[in-house]
């Protein structure tokens, strides 16, 4: 007879435990379409929240007529700024968005009233109906306007020794341009909010931080924070635009006034215009080296298009600051980034979070200079690398492994693919189009390197939360894990499971849904949800383990209760960016193979292949997903998305018109997968869901370099810039 | 089984009988149709639902014409096949591949399966998109749109029917019955130029199509103008039907250049007016090009 449930001792390799790949809970339902997205929500007597939003920039509201609206049959209430309950202003960092717009719109999109109505179509109408007065005024759409006019979110140098004082035998200088790029997740922003007997409202919505959602909704709605539960709903896809609030106040206050369930959905354009993108950047970047091409310096001036209100711009400015120069050792620095104020759309949080951006002109810079220098861009990357024992330019020192010069290394025993003799049209530009059949078609190679910062960083109070439980259920052992972490399809849940039988030797583990009757699990972003909140589970797993030693787990329950925190962060120098302010570094490399139709413009990516350094392996499977997932969205980048501005105007807010790739534009990937464990984080780990997309695009645009010859220094790269028409 | 997930009171169209119609033959339909002004016929609905979702659409009524036999299916009728306007890209994939070669090339790039299995030729017509796929190799092959009403049937080639962008002859009261499609006589090709493999609304695109006996040339540019163009002056080239060797590079140099001049682009959020030009010389030199290998392949 076996021992009757004793701790394991020390942990072990556990069947669905740490390091192998169990089916996601969600698996089952999400393939034969039983799974329940934010947007299947509903309950009885429900209404249909709908907004109104300004289609201008920038424009003085004279006046809002909610009459007309109002006396429409089954509409059941029309709310303006007036109606908000209490604070009138929200945000991530500052609280400087209006929950409804009360004088003036900054962007175009932004929310002026909401209506409810007994189905959707009435409350559509009824948002027609509204009518408000605008005085129509210049939106101010050029962010380096705004930086001269000072009208900036936040402005951050680094410096460290003096450039001018380095003899260079080469110069490079460029300037770079990255377009607006957008999450473009598949679920549409989505929630249902039902009010509850005691006058408090209950939301169920899809979003990254149910505990950051709390504490903004709370003080608009005038309501004690207890009196607002949050549940994570099923969420399609987050990459950084569900941190910012959408549908959470608004549906929350119709639900309030009404006494009726309201749910609110955004068709796709709304959802477009409805959440933050990606900072669009100007970059003017200058690196010297010497005749070997050892850099010798850099000056970077970065300005990012924040867009009308601050969202995350800030701690955007300091990765993209922190970052300006990639993974790269150089002694003398100066770099400026800024983050303009314009009536565009606030751009905010989006997977790579500032470090995209500059890896694209930091790269491309480096090839430059291997091209002028005659050696080969591995070279020149690997004769510069960072290892562990190096400084940032923030003079913070990479205490963990960092082996750039071995990852780069690692392709030459991953030869390029040769050129297969018979092609389908899937596998040549153009695809389906039938556009060709091998005619004007060039290939070129190219390497991308990205640097990512893992955690929050520059001092924020980065913490997660669990609760874990250990039972008998039917005499066996059960965990029952309670955490607010988001699950954004990354597979978070399945890791807490993952961790709950490798700590406590189990077979089965159960999930309690994510929500705020736990502590906060801090945000799904920045990939650290694996660091933090499987970290807190892996805490609150050893408290159990402890007490279960002491104790038969016949006389009841245990359960214990952790916060996890990362090391402390300091924030980076006003003046001089100096400051250990991050928390751990992240490293990946992609090699790109395309194939250009040099007379159309078009692109096909043959081959990318990545090679990452991820600490430890938890769940092989789920971390493939997220490297060809990141890979995926900077191919996209590279090549086709980008949200087309004019004059502060969405130009193709659609899927007809934002180009996403799809299985076709994406080529089998190969991964070289390093494990070199950082001792300072729970098993060793190295955040991974973030690096991989920063590192495909460089990679990528070097490669359509090498087949055509351009300088091509703004991404997406659109068929036009390649064969030489306007 | 999710009986939880969908309710179809969701979007409050066609809820009721008056409001959604299923004729079964097209005497039926177009009766219907002037019965009930303002009605909405809807075949695929891969055009129409989109209206709707996007509430530039709000139909007073609906036509299901998914009903009507007629519609759904094709015929040989010598020279040409008559395929009636509500059989989708799916079966003109597969069964008139051999037939309608420059049609079918045109139908694999449309959408994604879905689309393709539900969206239809008589809805793209009726669309009158400037960037719809089937309109190309409709003008390449001289095909003609045979259109319905109470008032009986007549017959427009497609070259008269796109009046402008989203216009077309098609009146309130009519429905397209079918499109008769002269079977391909030669090589027909179609290249469909988007910035993703597939799932794209075209860039430009172009159609080719050679009549051998008849010494013919037809060619067909989409999303390069108000409305779907022929190339006419592109048409008259000289080509060395008798010679049966390779053409020359001036041929085919000028043939690009006559399709991108009858081309009558604007700049859009998908490209620029100058790159459609020089996109569709390329498309057009390249589906000559392989046109003519073809028939040197046949003729040798
Ligand atoms: C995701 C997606 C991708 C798409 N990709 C492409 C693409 O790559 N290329 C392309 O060309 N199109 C594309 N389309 C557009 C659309 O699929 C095509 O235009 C299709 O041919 C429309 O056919 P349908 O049967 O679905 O038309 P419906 O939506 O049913 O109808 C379209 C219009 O035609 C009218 N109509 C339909 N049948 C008749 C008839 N017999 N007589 C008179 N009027 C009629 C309707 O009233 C309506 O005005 C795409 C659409 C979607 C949603």
């Amino acid at each position: 007879m076996p021992e009757p449930h004793k701790p394991p001792t020390p942990p072990q390799r556990a069947a669905g435990g740490v390091g192998t790949s169990p089916v996601r809970p969600d698996a089952t339902a999400k393939v034969n379409g039983a799974f329940e997205y934010a947007s299947d929500l509903r309950a009885d007597r429900m209404l249909w929240g709908h907004t109104v939003r300004s289609p201008h920039p920038r424009a003085r509201i004279l006046g809002v007529d909610t009459a007309a609206a109002e006396a429409i049959p089954g509409v059941a209430a029309v709310l303006t700024h007036a109606d908000v309950p209490a604070a009138k202003h929200y945000g991530l960092i500052e609280s400087d968005q209006p929950v409804l717009a009360a004088d003036g719109t900054h962007y175009q999109g932004e929310p002026v009233a909401l209506v409810a109505a007994e189905d959707l179509e009435t409350a559509r109408l009824a948002a027609e109906s509204v009518k408000v007065d605008y005085e129509v005024l210049e939106p101010r759409c050029d962010p380096r306007r705004a930086v001269e006019l000072g009208e900036v979110f936040r402005h951050q140098p680094v410096r460290i020794g003096d450039p001018d004082l380095t003899e260079p035998a080469v110069v490079v200088t460029r300037e770079y341009v990255v377009g607006m790029q957008d999450q473009a997740p598949l679920g549409p922003e989505s929630g249902l909010a039902v009010p509850s007997p005691d006058g408090g409202v209950e939301l169920r919505v899809a979003t990254q931080w149910l505990h950051s959602d709390l504490d903004q909704i709370a003080p608009c709605l005038g309501l004690e924070p207890d009196m607002v539960r949050i549940t994570m709903a099923g969420i399609g896809g987050a990459f950084g635009a569900r941190e910012d609030l959408s549908v959470q106040i608004h549906m929350a206050m119709l639900a309030l006034k009404t006494g009726r369930p309201v749910k609110m959905m955004y068709d796709r354009a709304e959802s477009f215009l409805g959440h933050v993108h990606r900072h669009p950047a100007r970059m003017r970047y200058e690196h010297g080296a010497d005749a070997e091409g050892r850099l010798l310096y850099v000056k970077a001036e970065i300005v990012l298009d924040g867009g009308a209100y601050a969202s995350t711009t800030d701690a955007v400015v300091a990765n993209a600051a922190s970052l300006a120069v990639g993974p790269y050792e150089v002694e003398h620095v100066a770099v400026d980034v800024w983050g303009a104020i314009t009536d565009n759309p606030p751009c905010g949080a989006m997977r790579g979070f500032g470090g995209v951006q500059t890896c694209f002109a930091y790269e491309s810079q480096m090839d430059a200079l291997a091209d002028e220098l005659g050696i080969s861009p591995v070279e020149i990357r690997r004769r510069n690398a960072v290892s562990q024992g190096s400084k940032l330019i923030t003079g913070q020192l990479i205490d963990a492994p960092a082996p750039l010069a071995d990852m780069l290394g690692r392709f030459t025993a991953m030869p390029v693919p040769a050129i297969a003799a018979e092609r389908d049209a899937a596998d040549l530009p153009g695809g389906f189009g039938n556009t060709t059949r091998g005619e004007g078609v060039v290939r070129g190679v190219g390497y991308g390197v990205g640097l990512k910062n893992i955690c929050y960083s520059e001092g924020f109070d980065d913490y997660s939360t669990a609760r874990v439980r250990l039972e008998l259920v039917d005499g066996e052992p059960v965990a029952f894990v309670h955490t607010a972490a988001a699950e954004v399809g990354q597979g978070h849940q399945t890791l807490q499971a993952q961790i709950a039988r490798t700590e406590l030797g189990v077979e089965r583990v159960e999930l309690l849904p994510a929500d705020t009757s736990v502590g906060s699990a801090g945000s799904s972003s920045a990939s650290r949800q694996s660091y933090m909140t499987g970290g807190a589970v892996k805490a609150a797993c050893e408290a159990v383990r402890e007490l279960w030693t002491e104790r038969d787990l016949a006389d009841g329950p245990i359960e214990a209760v952790r916060e996890f925190r990362h090391r402390e962060t300091k924030p980076m120098d006003p003046v001089t960016g100096q400051g250990d302010s991050h928390v751990q570094m992240a490293l990946c490399v992609h090699r790109a193979t395309v194939d250009v139709d040099v007379e159309l413009g078009l692109v096909k990516v043959v081959e990318l292949t990545a090679v990452q350094d991820v600490g430890t392996i938890l769940n092989p499977v789920a971390l493939e997903g997220q490297i060809h997932g990141g890979s995926a969205q900077g191919l996209g980048l590279a090549v086709m998305e980008e949200l087309v501005m004019d004059e502060g105007r969405v130009r193709n807010a659609s899927f007809t018109d934002y180009l996403i790739p799809t299985i076709l534009d994406m080529p089998p990937m190969r991964l070289d997968i390093l494990e070199n464990a950082d001792p300072a984080a729970p098993y060793g780990l190295r955040g991974a869901g973030e690096p991989p997309t920063l590192s495909a695009t460089p990679a990528i645009v070097a490669a359509i370099r090498d087949a055509t010859g351009l300088p091509l220094t703004r991404v997406p790269v659109r068929p036009e810039h390649l064969v030489g028409t306007p | 089984m999710n009986t939880q997930l969908k309710d179809p009171n969701d979007v409050s169209v066609g809820r009721t009988k008056e409001m959604f119609h299923r004729p079964t033959d097209i005497e039926e339909a177009v009766s219907c149709l002037a019965a009930h002004p303002g009605a909405v016929p809807i075949a695929g609905g891969t055009d129409v639902m989109v209206g709707v979702n996007y509430r530039r659409l709000r139909p007073a009524a609906m036509i299901d014409l998914t009903g009507v036999v007629e519609l759904r299916e094709w015929s040989d009728e010598g020279d040409a096949i008559r395929i009636g306007a509500g059989v989708p890209y799916a079966r003109i994939i597969d069964d008139l591949g051999g037939v309608l070669p420059g049609l079918a090339a045109a139908s694999r790039t449309v959408g994604s399966p879905q689309i393709r299995n539900r969206g239809t030729l008589g809805g793209n017509l009726a669309t009158a998109s400037p960037a719809g796929d089937a309109h190309p190799p409709l003008l390449a092959a001289g095909a003609k749109v045979e259109i319905a009403s109470t008032a009986g049937r007549r017959t427009v080639p497609a070259a008269d029917f796109y009046t402008g962008p989203k216009r077309s002859v098609l009146a309130e009261s009519e429905l397209i019955a079918a499109v008769i499609v002269p079977k391909a006589a030669g090589p027909q090709q179609f290249l469909k130029v988007g910035n993703r493999g597939a799932m794209v609304i075209s860039v430009c695109s172009f159609a080719l199509s050679l009549d051998v006996e008849g010494r013919a040339v037809g060619a067909g540019i989409g999303s390069a103008g108000p409305t779907p163009l022929r190339a006419t002056e592109a048409e008259s080239i000289e080509l060395p039907w008798d010679k049966s060797g390779p053409l020359g590079d001036e041929t085919v140099e000028r043939f690009g250049a006559l399709v991108a001049e009858a081309a009558r682009p604007i700049d859009d959020v998908r490209g620029t007016a100058a790159y459609r030009r020089h996109a569709l010389a390329v498309c057009a030199r390249r589906a000559l090009l392989r046109a003519w290998k073809e028939l040197l392949c046949d003729w040798n």
